[in-house]
């Protein structure tokens, strides 16, 4: 059995936000982190493991890493991790833990947004956006920056209103146009707000949510689940109630905490693969060239741990991440041993 | 007289093929490139589809290497395809690029008009014996590729070593350009086959265990279907998860329907998607819209895990298949999902949705294993 001082470490590495999980091994949560990637995930990443170091005890172990999101291959690479997720999976398994009654999940991040249908505790359709960002976390933080008010105060403010103006969501560029026109006939701050929020999920259910079967309990979970404002758009459009889960922003590291626990699980004569605590204090670096072997001309990239090269990826025939040190495509091995296993 | 046409995946061995056997001097494009892609959006509408762009960028690549001839399939109905040749003549003509465009389709459904043309183009020293010869050549290579690719999709969920499973494709394909002979087209199928079975013995061992591996059915417009640059590699992606695919259209199939008016059957045939298609989308709306929705109702009678459809940002055909397909996914509880790709499309997001995709078909396997010990994870083990 596992000791009290041993824990699941899960990151989702997004393009807004890096979120760091340490999970207890009765379920609950120890420690979230929540940090802006700003652009630099390795960097973030060495940093929230520097955070990390100095709020948990010296007998404390980690006996299991998940890495999820888009920079999920770079953080595995970084940290040594036992499981490599997309973040749908992510997001749908620490959903189902949290309420395994959960059927529907609306998750908007920084650059995407996707749902989730769950049914039976397994997710049965999903889709993200696909050519447009329009709608999701970036633009909101763009909008209240251009109207000078912080983003933690977007949502309360919304709720202030008493008669939301109406906004096109179609697209960020045309909502832009539509909200300074509104500004400039006078129209008070929280109605233009709250109707911004209208446009936002009325185009969300339109495009990512068009022909899914939205049925209860729903979670809305990502980052721009702390916005009030929009939670109340949505209960009004789906004339259902939302359920905003406590650890709402970090569900995606949750999830991939939780599917590393589940392979330990499986697997627990195996130890993992983490590269220790310490890590945050080593030098990484990455260096890019395109590969002009063939047509492709894939862009590989190539991430070094003081002067040894770790892993390189980015080519589709695999000629330069097989050669690299270490295997990193976690991905692969993760899912032959669950076809093995199955 | 230097002829050029558009890629299209494999298309270009057949095409190739079909002006080397007439002794018409032919200039294979470069392969489709993110240079290809670059040349042809400067020049394309931005609304464009992303066949178009591809095309441009081919013919601008070619006429480096001496072109003046193109030569493209036509078609009829809402399909934007179907006027390409003549668009992209003008196009081309207004950037200074002078080409001779032939279509090759049947004029008002005459094949005596397709006739005309394919006469034009092979000039007056063969005979309509020779053309025919040279397209049954052709078409017999067509179907080999086709059957080389279809190997290619059972072998990569099952063969220890991915990149060893393509380079026999790359091989065979290689070899399959090179030869002039019958002869020559049934040894490399046959040679692939002998590798392939070379590597399964190498893991046909009872103790590895593999399970069944997961089926996918891919359909939607054709040219993003068939052309791995344009789809980001999917099948081979998919093959990589794990999963083997089959596709709604092969190219064979196509030419066999489309050019040839169903006079040569193709490896697939595409004859029978309208078909199935009838309960959910009765009649032809363009391009292969019906034949995506046919296809996606064959598939999953036929007891495929999951459907992914794939087309170009703004394929109307494609998009009226789309609203459709919700209803085949309910029918028949199969999951399907939609791509779109366009000049911008990462890798990244690609692989994400693959590899969610695959774990929404997986993990219903994987929990029945787990939801017993669902409680007690590390009391259990070994199994």
């Amino acid at each position: 059995m596992l000791g009290e001082d041993k824990y699941f470490l899960g990151v989702d590495v997004g393009s807004v936000s890096t979120n760091i999980v340490l999970l207890r091994s009765d379920n609950t949560v120890e420690e979230a982190l929540y940090l802006r990637t700003q652009g630099r995930p390795m960097q973030t990443i060495q940093e929230g493991i520097k955070l990390l170091r100095t709020k948990m005890r010296d007998s404390a172990e980690i006996v299991g890493v998940g890495t999820t999101g888009s920079a999920r291959q770079l953080a595995a690479t970084l940290l040594g991790a036992d499981v490599v997720k997309n973040e749908i999976t992510a997001h749908a398994v620490a959903a189902s833990r949290v309420n395994p009654q959960v059927q529907t999940i609306l998750e908007i991040g920084g650059q995407d947004s996707k749902i989730i249908i769950i049914r039976d505790g397994v997710v049965s359709d999903f889709a993200m956006n696909t050519v447009c960002a329009a709608g999701t976390g970036s633009f909101l933080d763009q909008q209240a920056a251009r109207l000078s008010i912080p983003i933690e105060e977007f949502g309360s403010l919304a709720l202030q209103a008493k008669h939301p103006v109406q906004i096109a969501g179609r697209c960020s560029v045309f909502a832009e146009s539509d909200m300074i026109h509104k500004q400039q006939l006078g129209h008070p701050l929280p109605d233009i707000l709250a109707g911004l929020c209208q446009a936002m999920v009325r185009n969300y259910l339109n495009n990512v949510g068009k022909n899914k079967d939205i049925r209860g309990p729903i979670f809305f979970q990502g980052g721009v689940a702390a916005n009030p404002g929009i939670c109340k758009a949505f209960e009004n459009e789906l004339g259902q109630s939302i359920i905003v889960p406590e650890h709402y922003d970090v569900m995606g590291a949750l999830g991939a905490a939780y599917l590393a626990q589940e392979k330990a699980g499986r697997r627990p004569e195996t130890r993992t693969g983490f590269r220790g605590l310490h890590l945050g204090e080593t030098q990484f670096q990455a260096k890019s060239f395109e590969c002009s072997g063939c047509a492709n001309r894939c862009e590989v990239v190539e991430i070094m741990q003081e002067g040894i090269s770790l892993a390189r990826w980015g080519d589709r025939c695999g000629k330069w991440s097989t050669t690299a040190g270490a295997r990193t495509d976690a991905g692969l091995t993760e899912s032959e041993e669950e076809k093995q296993r199955a | 007289m230097k002829v050029t046409f558009p890629h299209m995946g494999n298309a270009w061995i057949v095409i190739q093929t079909l002006f080397e056997s007439l002794n018409v001097e032919v200039v294979v494009p470069p392969t489709n490139s993110k240079r290809t892609l670059n040349l042809g959006t400067r020049l394309s509408p931005e609304s464009a589809c992303l066949p178009l762009k591809l095309n441009l960028g081919n013919y601008i690549e070619a006429a480096d290497e001496g072109a003046d001839t193109i030569v493209i399939t036509g078609g009829i109905g809402p399909c934007r395809f179907g006027y390409y040749g003549e668009m992209e003549r003008q196009i081309l003509q207004s950037a200074g690029y002078n080409y001779d465009v032939v279509t090759l389709e049947p004029p008002n459904g005459s094949l005596l008009g397709l006739a005309k043309r394919i006469r034009y183009l092979a000039g007056t020293n063969n005979s309509w014996a020779q053309i025919i010869k040279a397209l049954r050549f052709a078409y017999l290579k067509s179907v080999a590729l086709d059957q080389v690719e279809d190997l290619i999709h059972a072998a990569r969920p099952r063969l220890p070593n991915s990149m060893e499973t393509e380079k026999i494709y790359e091989d065979a394909k290689k070899l399959l350009a090179q030869t002039m002979t019958v002869k020559g087209v049934q040894e490399t199928v046959r040679w692939v086959k002998e590798s392939i079975r070379e590597s399964q013995e190498k893991v046909d061992t009872p103790s590895e265990g593999f399970n069944k591996p997961l089926r996918i059915g891919i359909i939607g417009e054709i040219y993003t279907i068939l052309d791995p640059y344009t789809s980001l590699g999917l099948e081979e992606e998919l093959g990589r998860l794990g999963v083997e695919v089959d596709r709604s259209i092969y190219l064979s199939g196509w030419v066999g329907n489309h050019v040839f008016q169903g006079l040569a059957p193709g490896y697939r045939s595409i004859k029978s998607y309208p078909g199935h298609a009838k309960p959910f989308l009765p009649h032809f709306v363009g391009g292969h819209g019906q034949e995506t929705v046919g296809a996606a109702v064959k598939f999953a009678r036929e007891g495929f895990d999951g459907i992914i459809q794939i087309f170009p940002l703004s394929c109307m055909p494609e998009i009226v298949a789309a609203s459709v397909l919700p209803r085949v996914q309910e029918a028949y509880k199969v999951p399907i999902m939609t791509l779109i790709v366009d000049e911008h499309t990462g890798q990244a997001g690609m692989q994400t949705r693959l590899e969610a995709f695959v774990d929404l078909l997986e993990r219903p396997r994987l929990q029945r294993g787990i939801g017993q010990t669902r409680g007690e994870v590390f009391g259990v083990g070994g199994r």
